[in-house]
């Protein structure tokens, strides 16, 4: 078998026919039924909501939303939120805290929009309030990263109790592309920059940041139907767990279980000070 | 419009230099509007321009010396140092020679200073980020020795204020960088349960993940006059978008003017301003000789 690189998971990552947020939603929810608008400014067509039921239960479902052809990536920015699709986000979050519904969240975004007006409307404030609705719900979360994990964009809807990754999606604190252009001074060193940075969903599995990686015998974009199925399987299953979990140890308590889990991320070394 | 220069500092990695700082020497020239002062009067006036206000870059400890009652700080956390966790090499150079390096330049350990102290004998648990250490980047250590300091504040009943500075992330930690974000929000919760103040004060530059996570969140944002602050470097933007940025964009200013921030306060205000407003927050007033009732009274 030949040897799948960092690079080679960053292209089918951004795979334009892999499946995006609304394909997870409309073949594995019932009748579901979209959400619109953060009740501030406008609907972001970048960060999609909506509710359903999945198997048995309703659930809130959240994710960035690539497009499939250029024109509409166009449209959806890329997948690239501004700050309010971040508020569009927290409402809907808080409606799920209202009906007790968990939520289930799918990463796919280059990054947050790093245009002029989402600076204006501060878009720095929109991610860290999201990233505290997140981390504050007081209902089960589940992340699956479907595609590109970029940055802190990524990062706001994907601070849950578990963290799922397909095999071919990744999460970097930036692309490739701008780390090399950072530390390596040339962009054209990307492919490096990936190996470097350690992105791929087998390496978050290792650092223990990442719960599960959901294999992709066919990558993606040359098997939706059979992806979307193994991704809804698993969530199933995850879904089970944390909402056993949950109604064992209540929310306040479950709560601080996913606090403990992102309060300990990092290595570092000590001394004693004399 | 700003002097190019200062530009250049903020979105790289920073580790090139510190931005515009004022050479040794009898006189110094200001870097905005190039008016020779006598160096002795700029650090009287604790390096703030005294003809057109300009605020250069301070280190962590210069900023702490500025900000608290003399001889009142102890150092919280100060053996922590940078792993490695991604065995990152870039361009030939290990990230352990990089961290060695800026270690030695700075003088710190790692990019943030913490630890205890009293502003105007109120008690206080500080954090005060070190550009001078590769850009204030938040990598692992950054994060904890934030996480320890805000919850150590909690447990001892402190304020926590935070002076934040950044150019974005580190880029060597990689994902332990980024996910260093919501270590710091959860962090914060210990003071919210009891009802602690936490104010940021935003010191030039500020930006990315800092920007994005426990900057923001904070009871109340303050910022030094002139700082610019934003989540995307300016250098980006114009990149991305093609566009010719306004002047302003993106400074203190310009954020209070779009309800980001509370207040810019001149740094040879911080210390009093910082005082009152925890006294404010807490409800704890040394007794004053025009009390409630006593003005209630004269008023009539
Ligand atoms: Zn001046």
């Amino acid at each position: 078998m030949m040897q799948i690189t960092a690079w080679d998971r960053v292209q089918l990552a951004r795979h334009q026919a892999r499946p995006h947020t609304l394909d997870y939603i409309t073949e594995l929810l019932e009748e579901p039924r979209e959400l619109h608008g953060d009740r501030l400014f406008r609907d972001d067509p970048a960060v999609v909501a909506a509710i359903g039921r999945f198997g048995t239960r309703s659930v809130i479902v959240l994710g960035h939303q690539k497009g499939a052809s250029t024109t509409e990536n166009v449209a959806r920015n890329f997948g690239m939120p501004r700050p309010e699709g971040y508020r569009k986000a927290i409402r809907i979050l808080h409606l799920a805290e209202k009906f007790g519904l968990p939520v289930i969240t799918f990463i796919d975004t280059p990054a947050a929009d790093p245009g002029l007006e989402s600076e204006e409307r501060g878009q720095a404030w929109a991610i860290s309030s999201c990233l505290q609705a997140f981390l504050r719900a007081q209902v089960p979360t589940l992340a699956v990263v479907i595609g590109e994990g970029g940055s802190g964009g990524a990062l706001a809807l994907a601070v849950c109790d578990r963290l799922l990754m397909l095999e071919n999606a990744i999460f970097a604190v930036a692309s490739p592309e701008a780390c090399a252009a950072i530390l390596w001074r040339d962009a054209a060193r990307a492919p490096e920059a990936a190996e470097t940075m350690r992105i791929t969903a087998q390496e978050l599995l290792r650092f223990g940041i990442a719960d599960e990686v959901i294999p992709e015998p066919a990558p993606a974009h040359l098997d939706a139907s059979g992806t979307i199925r193994r991704v809804g399987q698993v969530l199933e299953r995850h879904l089970e767990e944390l909402l056993q979990l949950w109604h064992k140890h209540g929310p306040a308590h479950a709560r601080r279980l996913r606090w403990a889990r992102y309060r300990a991320i990092g290595l570092w070394h000590e001394e004693p000070v004399t | 419009m700003r002097p190019r220069f200062r530009r250049r500092n903020v979105a790289s990695e920073g580790t090139e230099s510190l931005g515009p700082s004022i050479p040794d020497g009898l006189w110094s020239k200001c870097p905005r509007c190039r008016e020779l002062i006598y160096t002795r009067e700029f650090e009287r006036n604790h390096s703030v321009c005294p003809r057109c206000g300009y605020h250069a870059r301070l280190t962590a400890r210069q900023r702490i010396a500025l900000i608290v009652d003399p001889e009142s700080f102890v150092e919280w956390d100060a053996g922590l140092s940078p792993a490695d966790p991604l065995q990152f090499v870039a361009l030939g150079e290990p990230y352990p020679r990089k961290v060695a390096e800026a270690q030695e330049r700075s003088g710190e350990r790692e990019a943030l200073v913490t630890g205890a102290a009293t502003i105007l004998g109120v008690p206080v648990g500080l954090a005060v980020a070190e550009f001078g250490f590769l850009g204030a980047s938040m990598g692992s250590v950054f994060g904890e020795k934030f996480a320890r300091a805000a919850e150590r504040a909690a447990v001892e009943d402190r304020a926590f204020i935070v002076f934040a500075s950044s150019g974005g992330a580190r880029m060597h930690e990689g994902v332990f960088s980024l996910f260093q974000l919501p270590k710091t929000i959860v962090a914060v919760e210990s003071l919210s349960e009891r009802r602690l103040p936490f104010i940021t004060v935003l010191v030039d530059p500020c930006y990315g993940g800092v920007t994005a996570s426990f900057a923001t969140v904070a009871d109340l944002i303050l910022a030094e006059p002139g700082a610019m602050i934003g989540f995307a470097g300016p250098r980006v933007i114009e990149q991305v978008t093609r566009q010719k940025l306004p002047a302003g964009f993106q400074s203190a200013e310009f954020l209070l003017q779009h309800g980001m921030i509370d207040a810019i306060v001149p740094r040879p205000r911080l210390r009093e301003e910082l005082a009152h407003y925890i006294r404010l927050l807490t409800n704890q007033h040394s007794a004053s000789p025009v009390s409630f009732v006593t003005r209630q009274e004269s008023d009539r």
